[in-house]
């Protein structure tokens, strides 16, 4: 086992004392659905952080995407409600306008050479401030499909999964094949390992970069779409602050920050110690703050981890 | 510094009353005045981060440590009737450590700077609401609503705050090695090291005045509308924050500073809300503007991006 499973490894134990003192505190706990309930509450948080591990293993950062879901879900919400568009066409609409946009910072970081942190701040806004132009109000989608596929669900035995769920686990999917299983993903770790060693290899670092963001820009847009079947609604100012979740997840899954190192599953089992925090401080009946406050200290404690890990490996080379 | 010159005359030529001065009640208003009321809470923050982005750093955590600190004063006032020296005294002795703790992640644990502060913000939101218990505290206390709402010189309170903290950072940073130490370190760390710098020292401290800034920030808004709301105190400033620092020249790679142009770079971002708002646009399209200004401002930095210009406009732009 290399040393950099290790982070990964870390996550996965944290997972199984939280699950265990809780299971062991709340019989309830132990019931398959509130299992199901991990991945389906954090669906679109989970589909957008793996877009974001790629950036983060690229060494980049993405801000943008919490705005980029709340511009989606609205926009998905009006087209469908107001404009009268099919809901397929609508959801189209919206990945295609994720998408460009993320692929629009990409070409800034690209060709222009700026920071990555400055350039998707710019798309936070932009993106945020669209959603509001849009509509300031929050928007129900009464559409009679898109109602049957938010109530739709799966009986899988005891777990009743649904249909967010399966985007979400099909993302994780993709990003998995995406990362282990092709040359863009062989780019990506080069690129977060080592940005010149990888231009002197001939490695496509340009075009690399902006497909990241693109692809970020896509899982974000997406995410608004898994907004939009989670809470049958849109809001410009849903997903305040996911971004920051979703980097919390990525890290907290052993990717390391400064890019070359990391694994799309290990942000999934980052997101699953967001909903099993989430799901515990409910069964505590404490409020919900006390989340933030379990993330930043689990935040602190993986980045130690990796930090301890480092060094020694930083020595030898 | 030609972007706010560029708005003001925008200003002038299209918003009535934006420059016309009056003296009400002994003290001066308008537009003008208000503009520099308003940015006071930020022009405080863009004070701090301008040291920690001339080390190469970045704060993340100071919208989360202003939430903190309002918390704490507005607590003190409600539950504990502090005197007034210890509802300012303690909000910013808890920034100040705040700000340390971020100092010890990145200097001592050798944390990359966004994740280090990423960890107070993330919790420090959650940790200000655990202070007010989750509610918006209100209350009516005179003489602490004199920081957000009084005035002196005839000028609210405020600007003569942020008066006061430019002074301060600049005759320390410029009358004393400081500045230099600073600069040097976000140059080359490692050079400054070897040059006998004590780099730890150096950035720990710059991190807490960071934080102290945040503090002092914070208690602004709290003093002002008499209430502290935790969840929404401060949310997004670290933006406009950065966002000053980079307007006023400050380079996110470090090396270099200018105090006086991040508080222009605040005012630039409140002369462009507050002008967005008086020419009656709605107000969701400041975000949309702040945009399109973070856009303009990052290329005209960029060298590429310059080459590029000056290769489409042949002699001209060279």
């Amino acid at each position: 086992m290399s040393q950099h499973h290790i982070p990964l490894l870390a996550t996965m134990v944290v997972f199984a004392l939280l699950y265990i003192i809780a299971a062991a505190q709340f019989p309830a706990f132990r019931r398959p659905a509130i299992f199901g309930n991990f991945f389906s509450d954090n669906a679109f948080l989970g589909v957008a952080a793996v877009g974001m591990t790629f950036v983060i293993l690229s060494g980049g950062i993405d801000l943008s995407v919490g705005a980029i879901v709340g511009m989606t879900s609205i926009l998905v919400a009006v087209l469908i409600q107001n404009r009268h568009f099919s809901p397929l066409l609508a959801v189209a609409v919206a990945l295609v306008i994720g998408t460009t946009l993320g692929a629009g910072m990409g070409a800034v970081i690209r060709y222009f050479k700026l920071p990555p942190f400055l350039v998707t701040l710019a798309g936070m806004f932009l993106a945020r401030g669209s959603g509001f132009l849009i509509s300031v109000e929050s928007v129900p989608i009464k559409d009679a499909s898109y109602a049957r596929l938010s109530e739709w669900s799966l009986s899988l035995g005891p777990v009743d999964v649904p249909a967010t769920t399966f985007i979400f686990v099909a993302v994780l999917l993709l990003g998995i094949a995406l990362a282990h299983g092709t040359k863009f993903g062989r780019n990506v770790y080069a690129l977060g390992g080592d940005d010149d060693a990888a231009n002197l290899m001939g490695l496509p670092v340009g075009p690399t970069r902006l497909r990241i963001y693109a692809f970020s820009g896509f899982c974000s847009a997406l995410a608004g779409v898994v907004y939009t079947i989670y809470s049958a609604s849109g809001n410009a100012s849903a997903a305040n602050g996911l971004e920051l979740d979703a980097i919390a997840s990525v890290v907290i899954g052993g990717t390391l920050l400064t890019g070359g190192v990391g694994y799309v599953a290990g942000t999934l089992m980052g997101v699953l110690i967001f909903g099993i925090i989430q799901t515990y401080i409910t069964f505590l009946n404490l409020s919900s703050w006390w989340t933030k406050i379990a993330v930043g200290v689990l935040l602190l404690f993986f980045v130690l981890i990796q930090k301890v890990l480092a060094r020694p490996a930083a020595r030898t080379s | 510094m030609i972007a706010l010159a560029l708005l003001l005359l925008f200003n002038l030529a299209f918003t009535p009353g934006f420059f016309s001065v009056q003296i009400k009640d002994g003290h001066y208003y308008g537009s003008l005045i208000d503009v520099l009321n308003r940015a006071a809470p930020v022009m405080l923050l863009a004070l701090g981060m301008t040291l920690v982005i001339a080390t190469k750093g970045v704060d993340l955590s100071v919208g989360a440590v202003m939430a903190i600190s309002g918390a704490l004063a507005a607590q003190l006032i409600v539950r504990y009737h502090s005197p007034l020296a210890v509802i300012i005294a303690v909000p910013l002795l808890v920034a100040l450590v705040c700000g340390i703790w971020n100092g010890i992640l990145v200097a001592v644990a050798e944390i990359q700077p966004i994740v280090a502060t990423l960890i107070l913000m993330v919790a420090g939101r959650g940790i200000a609401q655990l202070i007010t218990n989750g509610l918006i505290l209100t209350f009516d206390d005179r003489a602490f609503q004199f920081i957000g709402q009084g005035h002196l010189f005839r000028l609210p309170f405020t600007v003569t705050l942020v008066g006061l903290a430019l002074l301060l950072t600049a005759v320390v940073t410029r009358r004393t090695a400081l500045g230099l130490f600073i600069e040097s370190l976000g140059n080359n760390e490692a050079a400054s090291r070897y040059a006998g710098l004590r780099t730890t020292a150096v950035k720990i401290s710059v991190y807490a005045f960071c934080g102290l800034c945040a503090g002092l920030a914070g208690l602004i808004p709290v003093s002002d509308i008499q209430g502290a709301d935790s969840n929404n105190a401060g949310l997004y400033l670290e933006m406009d924050a950065i966002l000053a620092v980079v307007l006023g020249g400050t380079s996110l790679n470090g090396g270099r500073f200018y105090l006086v142009g991040s508080l222009i770079g605040a005012l630039i971002i409140q002369t462009l809300t507050t002008t967005i708002l008086s020419r009656g646009v709605p107000s969701q399209m400041t975000l949309v503007v702040k945009a399109i200004v973070v856009l303009i401002v990052c290329l005209v930095q960029s060298a590429e991006f310059r080459a590029t210009v000056a290769r489409v406009f042949g002699r001209e732009a060279s």
